[in-house]
């Protein structure tokens, strides 16, 4: 068969803010290139970001730096993130925000005109660049514009089925399809950049869009990379939990960063309960100390509601198994004691307008409910730090995709400058990959057409499974069995539900033509989330301890051991249904200047 | 709870009509839910867009009950009783169901000439927040369309899409010119082949902005002013004149890449 073919120098699978900053790079380095995304563009999943983006420009606190920034970032990980990462990521954040206002970008200002910085969970500083509680936005829509003004070819709702090989196994290219019409389509490229963000979809209580299936996690698997740290899973600590139609749907950190603390439903303020003892030097004892430290840094500890995520989340779980939850299941986040209506509508408008418009609740006069919602993905694909380059030649990985930035549990505001930092050196690794010439050649057109006959199978079915079905069981099962807390019995029990996944995945039925057909294009993301769970589970069943954003109830405690390797995942078969083999693959060794810096923290 | 029934808009380009669905409606349910569980159940083809089902995204725009609404932020208990229906935006053809062809409005971001600003300094720009607020109001927008699917300029006479942008693309010029560090000048642009004098203000995308952004008072009546000073007050002309020695024109600036 014949299909619509494109060729590029890279190609870049995924249009949030990631994808949107290599392809601002490659450009610039004179290369041609394509951007894929399976939206609209604007809608990728960068557009729920609210709070901000973390970068040490000392703004608010001259004390800040790289180092300090570097640090936190280690500290919030457990020291399982790829040091170097979190190095060049501390070191560059600042630039890459400050250039965005070349391209548009309007940050809130301080009052002597620079971009003002928020506090956030786990930042020693207030860090985060920001505008308002809609940041995420402000991103997009300034790569997006960049990009636009730069004449790059963007294929809207274009969903890619698999990466493609050269016959001498590089990454030569990719089979998609466009979801308005149903028709194939071939992309060649010499260098391929995954961008393509999460994989929360499998789980019932999210804040993610139906986009993350984890696609770029399962393709690069299947392509013969690694992925690593998949079962460390962010379950932010404040989702909404009511109506249950928006359960999950997020709320940002920067309620806490502006003064809203959390109550159970006795009205105590217990996140002083649970300070853990890494954290307890830092910490206010008290309310008092807590509450004088939002004006000066100085003058307090920091308060525990900006603890790291994985410590608040666990703490409100803790709490609502205790009985002093909500009525709906939750606990109370409360900012309308404690600021001015005026300062919550200045500060929060988006929050403000989500809790009156879905829930009915004037978060200016009474508490929001909330509890731990899935949220981000640490794991992901191994990648080179200074290059993004994958172990497959001819493949790169930025952004919520790769793994290893964030260690065990990410500090809220380091995605959106994770975005921005390998966003822009994708593009560079991608060009230099090029430049030295040892790139692929033809497609291997047997892979093509396999993965387009796979795509097609459950037309041809005559009678099989509504995919709707399979993927609310997966989330439900995922839910109960892969949740915020976890145990062995749960996790056999996940991994025996997922076989039975795999067979009702290859059982299921299609109605309808190929033209926009959400059902066919959620059966072509099955079998994406189907291998991102498996690996997450095996993950989750080897760490038999408990770290960041993975918590066993048989394993409450971290062991030293288990800092010294990531579990990494390869497939055998390169097929969504092949089997998984995991190793354990030792941790970057740390330079002493870096070790130091972490030593003078403690 | 009572049930709700769905008058849903299904069809492509050949034409289509309503099909009704009638299920349980649930506490707190917004209009997005309850199409999202006829997709899960009985109608898995049913298209629709939707990304954040948060009213961030500004995927999900439909006409409920016939206006235009985001299907994430509309909910059902809010609406009046009876029959509830949904349709596609009417200004853009029609893809499958709810699905709109909205390339229009991608055509017009290519259009737009680019923020060009002075070379940054050490340590970054200064812009003080009275001066970035009036910019950040229209960067709130979040892309949703529906002001360009309201606007009759082109919602009742196709043809004017070869010269008119369109209220999204409006604020979004009102932003640049707005902008503290923009050296560009877009005006004559704007009047000539952006269409700006077909708007009458007659507020209809206002009303419909779901980030109550007020696109006819803050952003289209100052771009107008200015646009009209500067075509027919001799002494703006004027100084147009001067100043184009050092200012790039918008159609120079738009093959010109900002930095």
């Amino acid at each position: 068969m014949t299909y619509e073919h494109h060729d590029y120098d890279v190609l870049i699978i995924g249009a949030g803010g990631a994808g949107l900053r290599a392809a601002i790079e490659a450009k610039q380095r004179g290369l041609k290139v394509g951007i894929v995304t399976k939206s609209l563009l604007g809608k990728a999943h960068t557009v729920m970001a609210e709070g901000g983006m973390a970068a040490a420009m000392g703004n608010v606190y001259p004390e800040d730096n790289w180092m300090v920034h570097f640090r936190d970032t280690m500290r919030g990980g457990k020291y399982l993130n790829n040091n170097r990462m979190a190095e060049l990521h501390a070191k560059e954040a600042p630039d890459r925000v400050m250039e965005l206002e070349q391209w548009g970008a309007l940050f809130d200002r301080t009052k002597d005109g620079k971009i003002l910085q928020r506090d956030f969970g786990g930042h020693r500083y207030a860090r985060l660049a920001h505008v308002g509680d809609r940041t995420g936005l402000e991103l997009i829509r300034t790569l997006q514009q960049k990009v636009v003004s730069m004449g790059t070819d963007v294929f809207m709702e274009c969903k890619i089925l698999k990466l493609v090989h050269d016959a001498k196994g590089k990454v030569a290219g990719c089979v998609a399809y466009h979801r308005e019409n149903g028709e194939f389509v071939t992309f060649a490229a010499r260098a391929v950049i995954l961008a393509t963000g999460g994989a929360g979809k499998s789980w019932k209580f999210t804040s993610n869009s139906w986009e993350g299936t984890g696609d770029g996690h399962a393709m690069a698997l299947w392509a013969g990379a690694q992925l690593i740290d998949m079962e460390c899973i962010q379950f932010h600590p404040t989702g909404m939990v009511w109506p249950l139609s928006v359960r999950g749907l997020l709320v940002t950190e920067g309620v806490r960063g502006d003064g809203g603390v959390l109550r159970n439903s006795e009205g105590k303020r217990f996140m002083f309960d649970y300070v853990a003892p890494m954290f307890r030097a830092e910490t206010a004892e008290s309310e008092e100390e807590a509450d004088k430290w939002y004006d000066d840094h100085t003058a307090g500890r920091r308060p525990p509601e900006l603890l790291p995520r994985d410590e608040v989340a666990r703490a409100i779980n803790t709490e609502v198994k205790a009985g002093r939850g909500t009525a709906h299941g939750g606990v109370f986040l409360d900012i309308a004691t404690r600021r001015s209506p005026e300062f919550i509508r200045r500060r929060l408008p988006s929050m403000y307008h989500q809790f009156m418009e879905l829930a009915g609740v004037d978060i200016t006069k009474e508490a929001m409910e909330i509890g731990p919602t899935c949220h981000y993905i640490m794991g992901g694909v191994k990648v080179d730090a200074d290059t993004t380059a994958t172990l497959v030649p001819g493949l790169f990985a930025i952004g919520e995709v790769a793994g290893g930035m964030h260690g065990a549990n990410r500090l809220g505001g380091n995605s959106l400058s994770d975005l921005i930092v390998f966003g822009k050196r994708a593009g560079m690794g991608a060009a230099e990959y090029i430049e030295a010439g040892d790139v692929a050649s033809a497609m291997n057109m047997d892979e093509v057409e396999a993965a387009i006959a796979e795509s097609l199978a459950p037309f041809d079915r005559v009678e099989g499974e509504n995919p709707y079905d399979v993927q609310h069981d997966l989330q439900e099962m995922m839910q109960v069995n892969v949740g915020i807390i976890r145990n062995q019995s749960e996790l056999d029990e996940a991994a025996a539900q997922l076989a039975t996944f795999t067979e009702r995945v290859k059982n299921i039925k299609v109605k309808g033509g190929r033209a926009y057909n959400p059902g066919w294009n959620l059966a072509t993301d099955l079998p994406a989330m189907l291998t991102v769970c498996r690996a997450v589970t095996i993950g989750a069943t080897l760490r038999k301890e408990s770290r960041g954003g993975h918590t066993r109830e048989d394993f409450p405690n971290a062991d030293p051991e288990f800092a010294k390797f990531n579990f990494a995942h390869t497939t055998n078969g390169g097929n969504w249904d092949s089997e998984i083999v995991t190793e354990e693959s030792p941790l970057l060794p740390m330079p002493d200047e870096l070790m130091a810096l972490l030593e003078e923290a403690k | 709870m009572a049930d709700v029934t769905m008058r849903v808009w299904r069809g492509d380009a050949n034409g289509g009509d309503f099909e009704n669905y009638t299920l349980v409606q649930n506490e707190g349910e917004v209009v997005l839910d309850v199409i999202h569980r006829i997709q899960a159940t009985e109608a898995p083809d049913l298209a629709c867009r939707w990304n954040c089902k948060a009213g961030k995204c500004g995927s999900c725009s439909a006409e409920i009950n016939g206006k235009p609404r985001l299907m994430c932020m509309t909910r059902i208990d809010e609406l009046p009783e009876g029959p509830v229906t949904v349709t596609p935006m009417k200004a853009f053809p029609i893809i499958r169901d709810l699905v709109t062809d909205v390339s229009f409005n991608y055509a017009q971001a290519e259009k737009v000439p680019a923020l060009l600003p002075p070379p940054m300094p050490e340590g970054g720009y200064r812009m003080f927040q009275e001066d970035v607020e009036r910019g950040q109001e229209f960067r709130k927008c979040i892309e949703c369309f529906m002001c360009q699917d309201v606007c009759h300029v082109i919602r009742d006479h196709e043809d004017n899409k070869q010269h008119y942008a369109g209220p999204r693309f409006f604020i979004r010029y009102a932003e640049l010119e707005m902008h503290p560090l923009d050296t560009n000048d877009r005006r004559d642009l704007i009047r000539e082949e952006m269409g700006l004098g077909y708007c009458n203000i007659t507020k209809c995308c206002t009303e419909v902005c779901p980030e109550h952004i007020k696109i006819t008072d803050n952003a289209i009546i100052p771009l107008k002013e200015r646009v009209v000073d500067a075509h027919y007050d001799p002494v703006a002309w004027l100084g147009r004149k001067i100043r184009r020695k050092t200012k790039i024109s918008a159609n120079d600036a738009a093959v010109q890449p900002a930095p």
